[in-house]
């Protein structure tokens, strides 16, 4: 077995390969970036290699900084994770050339399955379902057109090296093929240097379903169930689960089987994945293949028992795989939600800074890779994923269940997150149903995510706990040195809890193990230990568990539940009769300015002072995190003033113009 | 008798009626409480003892023997806020529009006197139109009377002006000499001359929100220390802040049981301070990591936010902070924030308050403004409010702490008790560039050389050991530590006794 290996790549994956070659006895090297210095990734590592600057143009894929560490630090192989040169056949070469192991497939099969075209053909010959399309390299907006009206609208245009939802487009119609032309085009061309572009059918209500497959180099090659990746945002995956609630065991050996047919035909060794569009009869067409680790891995191990990495790092080693096809037994159900900084309120923009706090969930069932700390930095350079949080239980429901309570535990301070969006996914009916489409998002959300499609638990709940909260905090208040002896503080049992403008009259009192709440004939038994200096209130209401994040801010406690952020207040009876009589604050009007969503880079301005724009018209594109983001007129209006300019950089919510 | 108790039911009912029931309902319609309403929402529940309800006043000009409302426009007397003694005044606007007349004034007198000789704090609950104009001179000395008392009250028992209504002319000057100014959104303004003076003199068009309201307060001038939506909260607010405070000069800060331990280390300290000597980052995280239960009451939040004051406990027991704030002018010192921290550290040393201070402090902010405006004055006003303090003084410096800048953030120099570095720490006289300019100017043509100077500099300086090596600070500890070390140090220093020589008064550079 190999004693020292090293992982090319950063974040959660690099940390997660480390943990299974710490079980496996094997040393670790990290190589990282300026931006990466105190990564996690450094910290678990053995040794770490300074590879480059932040940009990963000049570290992670510098193939020969990752080659001279290896030399350098006596690494026997190579684990290239996913991303960066995961997928870099020329790299795999150059590491085999001087004698160090790539742990993936070999260069053929990273070659045939990089390109889609490629790949799309090799499917054909080897007995794979294809989508029908054109699999050429588009010359033109011109030329994009005409194909697509050979296939039939609607298309999709593809980058033919893309991967991760950059440079793709559907286009319903002669114009928005000409347009998806372009921008597919120049994504592709910014984000991987390489800007050919095909075109292929578009399917309707598709699922995401795909093959996990694990191949040795003594021609043994099984697969391991599948995962089905349907709730995606943009071509992004946000939540993966395995199995498919779709699949039945037909469908799912025939897809398997032809999994297989096509690892043989390219000579595959090691993890791949075979990425599968199913339509509503279970037609499943051969979409790409994957020659690495995927993100989503971890249900695939959920449900079979196996560490993939460490399979991968034994057939890297030249070992036979140690189970059979008949070995592989799926048990349970796993689901996983990436946990990104994004802000799910605003359009789901990238956020980068400090995790000011940073407290993962725990538990059975539970399991969080992620490569971030308390105190760490989400940084501008690299892919904002925060987590991966992935539960396990006997069956989907229970695997949601824990899904649901983890998210709820979840705590991150300093970046905006998307764990409210990733709760009302897992609360949503539909999704329970199993009725998952790729255009799930888009279809339930067809406006966007905004507060109101935040599903809010039992008003009761908030109220309950505000209540025991509040009593907590006049606890303390009550024990303050220097009270005049006979006219101590008193307790009130009587409580007007405010929350969304209606009150509540409540009654609590402390009991041994929490509080009794007592409001509109209702009673609740409140069990804690929390003390006010938490953010996080575990308790039980009447016995069923549940969590709070909890902040006071002046008056008002901020909950967090299930994803809803709820602000309430607690006054005495008198108090509250008052606090009514006060008038409400108007926020100020902002609709007069367009403001940065986002810290990023001012591209283009697209209108001019003076100018009158109508709703929907492109008013200026802001690039951050490597993606175009259009940001266009909510409503009629004329330009007044321009007070930035092409090339500044811009802070969140930074005025970009102001109309009349 | 019967009569007797009667009249005293009439007296006390003409009392609590104020001004009658259709001004109590405009003092409503315009967002406001009762000067009653407000100090019930601000005590502990039937604490209040009133006194002189039945106070008039005498003035005879203009019909006023006519008009004479029991109480006289303002509500006095005491009770208790969280268990703890009070004084409370609160002027009734349903009354004579709150106008102080030389009775109204004698009201106040009557309990600062009393809180003087007692020991217990001052609440001012402002709501007056100003002088009661029929009364003329008497009104004016009314408001001399209460000056007086301030002054006398300063340093002696914690004085508190909540602003809850107008508080124009002479009327300013009471709150403008109390220990914190608070202020009502929408419903405050307080200033010398109102709009139409200054349009008659300036010219200059100006609402008396602009002019004197909360926001310009809390933003531009720094005369109030916080501002609040509306009565409710402020109070809230209010008894919550009062909270922190000793009752007097002579008496410890009171102690809040916490569960938070002592010695609880925060790992993520470590990485707060960016590898990158430019990069600012929220030293207001490292204070919320610090103290007691995350709870810190911030003062003056967005006046000269390049300094932060406010308050937060450390193992129960209140201690004032003091820090630069890296994300705001790079953390340098100016005319603000010099002002802004001075006060608050003599506050602070007036009462028995430990003071922390955080130091990253780049320098004093250059420029003409600067210079004439008297930076040279101002900033000394921080150097000599540390300097005179005799309170236990720690001092963490996390990052830069350059040139003069680095004297006057509570250093060894000024009598610092216990000052502890970060390793990240630069104690020196100014940043490598600027340094390397002046000293290597011969080198200065040639990039290579200015580099290899640089970093010497760097070597040499860029880093705790020079000061430490001096015993100018007396140790280098790991961030997480940093609530330990301060806890351990505070119990170290909890019986400090240190005189400063006698005299009248010291000089301060006002």
């Amino acid at each position: 077995m190999f004693k020292k290996i090293l992982i090319a790549n950063r974040g959660e994956i690099a940390c997660r390969v480390m943990k299974t070659a710490n079980l496996m006895g094997i040393k670790t090297v990290a190589v990282y970036s300026d931006a990466d210095k105190d990564a996690l990734h450094v910290r678990m590592a053995d040794e770490a290699v300074h590879i480059g600057a932040s940009p990963s143009s000049e570290s992670y894929l510098v193939k020969e900084r990752i080659i001279q560490a290896c030399k350098d630090t006596g690494a026997e192989a190579v684990h290239p994770g996913y991303g960066f040169l995961s997928e870099n056949s020329a790299f795999c070469e150059a590491l085999e050339a001087q004698g160090i192991a790539f742990i993936g497939p070999a260069p053929l099969a990273i070659n045939s399955m990089g390109d889609k075209i490629t790949s799309k053909r090799l499917a054909e010959q080897a007995g794979v379902n294809v989508i029908p399309g054109y699999t050429d390299v588009v010359r033109d907006a011109d030329h994009a057109v005409e194909i697509a009206s050979g296939i039939g609208y609607p298309v999709m245009l593809k980058a033919s090296a893309g991967g991760g939802g950059k440079g793709m487009r559907v286009a319903w119609n002669d114009a928005d093929c000409r347009d998806g032309f372009e921008r597919a085009t120049n994504e592709a061309r910014s984000s991987f240097g390489d800007e050919r572009v095909f075109i292929e059918k578009f399917i309707e209500e598709p699922r995401h379903i795909e093959i996990q497959v694990m191949a040795d180099t003594h021609g043994n090659i099984i697969y391991l169930g599948e995962r089905e990746c349907s709730i995606q945002r943009r071509h992004q995956k946000v939540i993966e689960e395995a199995p498919s609630p779709f699949l039945d065991e037909a469908t799912r050996k025939a897809m398997g089987e032809q999994a297989v047919q096509l690892a043989r035909a390219v000579e595959y060794r090691s993890a791949g994945t075979v990425e599968f569009i199913v339509d509503a009869k279970r037609n499943f067409y051969f979409l790409e293949m994957n020659t690495r680790l995927q993100v989503e891995h971890p249900v695939t191990e959920c449900i079979t028992g196996q560490d993939l990495v460490e399979l991968m790092i034994r057939v890297a080693n030249g070992e036979a795989l140690p189970l059979k096809q008949e070995d592989v037994k799926l048990t349970g159900w796993a689901m996983e939600a990436r946990v990104y900084a994004e802000d799910p309120f605003r359009n789901f923009l990238p956020s980068i800074g400090r995790l000011v706090y940073y407290r993962p969930p725990e538990g059975e069932g539970v399991r969080v890779d992620t490569g971030v700390f308390e105190g760490g930095e989400v940084s501008m350079y690299y892919d904002p994923m925060i987590a991966k949080l992935v539960t396990y239980g006997e069956d989907r429901l229970c695997a949601v269940k824990k899904m649901q309570q983890a998210l709820d535990d979840y705590y991150i301070q300093g970046v905006q997150h998307n764990i409210s969006f990733l709760n009302a996914l897992m609360v949503h009916p539909r999704f329970l149903e199993g009725r998952l489409t790729t255009n799930f998002i888009a279809e339930e959300y067809p406006d966007g995510f905004d507060s109101s499609h935040v599903p809010k638990d039992d008003p009761a709940k908030y109220i309950v706990i505000t209540a025991c909260v509040h009593r907590s905090h006049t606890d303390r208040a009550s024990r303050l040195s220097g009270q005049l002896p006979g006219y101590e503080r008193k307790h009130s049992e009587a409580w007007v809890v405010t929350i969304d403008d209606v009150s509540h009259a409540v009654n609590v009192w402390p009991i041994e193990d929490g509080y009794k709440v007592e409001f509109e004939g209702r009673h609740f038994k409140v069990v804690t230990d929390w003390d006010i200096r938490e953010p996080l209130l575990n308790c039980t209401i009447n016995g069923e568990y549940a969590s709070f994040q909890v902040e006071r801010i002046g008056i008002w406690y901020h909950l967090s539940h299930r994803g809803a952020e709820t602000k309430a207040v607690v006054m005495t009876p008198r108090a509250a009769e008052l606090h009514a009589k006060m008038p409400e604050k108007v926020i100020p009007d902002m609709s007069k300015f367009l403001l940065s969503p986002m810290p990023g880079l001012l591209v283009k301005l697209s209108v001019a002072e003076g100018q009158e724009v109508k709703a929907g018209q492109e008013l200026a594109v802001i690039e951050a995190m490597k993606m175009e983001n259009v940001m266009r007129a909510s409503h009629d209006a004329i330009v007044h003033h321009i007070p930035t300019r092409v090339g500044a950089s811009l802070t969140v919510d930074q005025v970009i113009m102001e109309f009349e | 008798m019967q009569k007797i108790l009667q009249r005293l039911e009439e007296q006390r009912t003409a009392a609590r009626l104020g001004g009658g029931q259709k001004r109590i309902d405009s003092q409503h319609a315009k967002g406001k409480l009762t000067a009653r309403e407000r100090v019930e929402l601000f005590l502990d529940p039937d604490s209040f003892e009133e006194w002189d309800m039945f106070v008039e006043h005498d003035c005879t000009e203009f019909g006023m023997d006519k008009q004479k409302i029991p109480g006289d426009g303002v509500v006095t007397g005491y009770g208790t806020v969280g268990g703890r003694p009070i004084f409370v005044f609160s002027q009734d606007f349903t009354v004579f529009g709150g106008s102080l007349s030389k009775n109204h004034a004698a009201k106040i007198c009557k309990i600062m006197d009393h809180a003087i000789k007692v020991g217990v704090p001052v609440v001012g609950l402002n709501d007056s139109g100003g002088a009661r104009i029929q009364e003329g001179v008497d009104s004016l000395a009314g408001y001399a009377d209460v000056f007086q008392r301030n002054v006398m009250a300063s340093g002696v028992v914690p004085q508190i002006s909540m602003i809850m209504g107008p508080c124009a002319g002479g009327a300013v000057y009471s709150p403008s000499m109390t220990d914190f100014i608070f202020m009502v959104r929408d419903t405050s303004y307080m200033f010398v001359t109102g709009p139409e003076v200054v349009k008659t003199v300036t010219h200059e068009e100006v609402s008396a929100e602009e002019l004197g309201g909360a926001k310009t307060h809390t933003h531009k001038s720094g005369v109030a220390d916080l501002a609040f939506d509306n009565d409710v909260e402020a109070l809230f607010m209010l008894r919550r802040f009062i909270n922190f405070l000793p009752m007097n000069n002579r008496s410890k800060p009171p102690l809040w049981p916490t569960n938070d331990p002592a010695d609880r280390k925060d790992n993520s300290l470590d990485t707060l301070v960016p590898a990158d000597p430019n990069k600012p980052y929220d030293m207001k995280e490292l204070i919320l990591k610090v103290v007691d239960d995350r709870n810190f009451f911030e003062l003056q939040k967005d006046y000269a936010a390049n300094i932060i004051i406010g308050f937060g406990r450390m193992q129960g027991s209140t201690v004032g902070l003091v820090a630069n704030q890296p994300m705001v002018l790079a953390g340098c010192l100016d005319i603000d924030s010099a002002k802004k921290g001075a006060r608050f550290v003599r506050f602070c040393d007036a009462f028995n308050i430990p003071v922390i201070t955080f130091v990253d402090v780049p320098g004093f902010l250059p420029g003409t403004s600067q210079e004439y405006g008297g930076i040279i004055k101002h900033g000394a006003k921080l150097l000599y409010a540390y300097a005179e303090a005799t309170i236990p003084k720690i001092t963490v410096i996390t990052r830069k702490a350059y040139g003069g800048a680095y004297d006057v953030m509570s250093s060894k120099h000024l009598r610092g008790d216990v000052n502890l570095a970060w390793p990240s720490a630069e104690i020196a006289v100014m940043g490598p560039k600027g340094a390397v300019e002046i000293i290597f100017r011969q080198d200065m043509k040639d990039q290579q050389k200015v580099d290899l100077r640089t970093q010497e500099y760097k070597d040499r300086f860029a880093n705790p050991f020079v000061a430490g090596a001096r015993g100018f600070v007396d140790d280098v500890i790991m961030p997480h530590s940093t609530r330990k070390r301060i806890c351990r140090s505070l119990a170290m220093l909890k019986d400090k006794k240190l005189e400063n020589p006698w005299r009248k008064h010291g000089n301060i550079p006002l």
